[in-house]
């Protein structure tokens, strides 16, 4: 764009619509698609699972989030606010899809901005101190990997929307995969000092690995409709890819995951959770009638 | 009296529809991007217009359904309806030839052919195997990826390793 037309683009009137500092109006990410369930699935069980995987992507995202203006580089701090970026775009897609299943027509923002912890259901790798940046890569890692085989197997859901967000989120988890890799294996390849950090991270983030594999009931309910995957599933896949990249990185192979127990999944969270929606929601409650 | 027939609407309300631009990419209209998918005039007369997005949290995506809802109704319609399609799922190949070439044109290197992948586990790269964008000003391959995520979730960042120009990249999705 040449410099003349930025400044027509800025200076363009626009019907006095006030777009930049009103919004545009549209707020649902689902507007005009099919919304109709799957014939015999329970819509409860349905929005349930919606969250999973919805608050499994806005609670990263939030975490995330806190790179921006404090990343090693600029190029580390604009990729981890990207990732961050995608990973909300699947979370409104899922949360709103949430809130057509269970008939309550609960928006997206009244599922980010109106519950309350024990309502979120998302595993506790994601709600985790964002700690360093090797911390912030294996984390990454592992919830991108996890994600990757879940909507890999999702595109073939019974229920046509899922299947459509997951199709799209395949391409972009991909990615975030990719960039977790490429760190993981700069940092456990490079200085003893870097090998040591992203060691410690390996091992910091292990406990909370075996969460992420233990099928809810509700989960489970639907994976045997064929409407959800069952994470049990992935279990092994995930573990060879991570094996793979940590050996490869000259670190240590990763012991087996530890048994999988459902704990966020039922909206049992640590308390690291709770500060994280204060600032996730603050705005929205101290101003319930503004719209954005 | 001339009648308009739902035809005539529908196309009036597609050329307007597709001629919006994108508002980060303002090179490039929505039909070039490939991501306008359909326009119909129902029976009440509301012009329904399906776009889809490019990544799934594209904050630009509500910028083009409104300008979208004001090119359709300047075009002289009363009602109209922007509605979101997910599937297919957007890929890189929905680029049109035309907004290749003006991509190139304004200096952003066009992506390459979308990744294909059979059913089954993506597979895992330890290396970077993604196609390496020619420099669009010199025309070399000889160009270094600066960063894999640029100023737009679309975008990378590389450098021209001959004309020494760094340059972005439509990432292959």
């Amino acid at each position: 764009m040449s410099g003349d037309k930025i400044y027509t683009a800025l200076s363009e009137e626009h019907g006095g619509d006030a777009r930049w500092a009103f919004g545009t109006g549209f707020t649902d990410a689902l507007a005009g698609v099919d919304t109709t369930l799957p014939e015999g699935v329970d819509g409860a069980d349905l929005a349930l699972y919606c969250q999973m995987l919805g608050d499994d992507a806005l609670v990263q995202a939030q975490r995330l989030v806190h790179w921006v203006t404090d990343a090693p580089e600029l190029e580390e701090e604009v990729a981890l606010a990207n990732i961050a970026l995608d990973l909300l775009g699947q979370a409104r897609l899922l949360l709103a899809r949430a809130g057509q299943a269970d008939g309550t027509g609960r928006d997206e923002d009244a599922f980010a901005y109106r519950r309350s912890v024990g309502e979120f259901r998302n595993v506790h790798l994601a709600e985790a101190p964002r700690g360093d940046f090797a911390r912030a890569v294996v984390t990454l890692l592992v919830l991108s990997s996890v994600r990757l085989a879940v909507f890999t197997r999702l595109v073939d859901s019974r229920d046509p929307v899922l299947a459509a967000i997951a199709a799209k989120a395949v391409h972009e988890l991909a990615y975030h995969r990719e960039y977790a890799v490429s760190w993981v294996l700069r940092l456990g390849d490079g200085t003893p000092y870097s090998r040591e950090r992203v060691a410690q991270a390996v091992a910091d983030v292990w406990p909370m690995t075996g969460e992420p594999f233990a099928a809810h009931p509700a989960e489970a309910g639907l994976a045997d409709q064929g409407v959800a995957v069952d994470p049990a599933t992935v279990r092994a896949e995930v573990h060879d890819v991570l094996t793979h990249v940590l050996t490869s990185a000259t670190l240590d192979a990763p012991p087996a995951f530890p048994e999988p127990a459902v704990a966020g999944r039922d909206g049992v969270h640590t308390p690291d959770l709770a500060p994280l929606l204060d600032e996730l929601q603050k705005v929205a409650r101290e101003h319930p009638e503004a719209t954005w | 009296m001339v009648t308009v027939t739902r035809e005539q609407a529908r196309a009036r309300a597609r050329s307007a529809a597709a001629a919006v631009t994108d508002p980060e990419l303002p090179m490039l209209t929505l039909a070039d991007l490939g991501i306008l998918r359909d326009v119909a005039v129902e029976d009440d007369g509301t012009v329904a217009v399906w776009i889809t997005p490019t990544y799934t949290g594209c904050p630009a995506i509500a910028e083009m359904r409104a300008d979208v809802d004001r090119a359709v109704r300047a075009a002289g319609f009363d009602r109209v309806e922007v509605r979101t399609a997910l599937a297919p799922a957007w890929t890189t190949d929905w680029i049109t030839d035309e907004g290749r070439r003006k991509l190139a044109e304004h200096g952003i290197s066009p992506p390459g052919g979308a990744p294909r992948r059979a059913s089954g586990p993506v597979p895992l790269t330890l290396s970077p195997t993604r196609t390496v964008p020619r420099c669009p000003r010199c025309g070399t391959a000889d160009t270094e990826e600066l960063s894999r995520f640029g100023a737009t979730a679309c975008r990378s960042l590389h450098r021209c390793r001959s004309c020494l120009e760094p340059f972005e990249h439509v990432k292959e999705v």
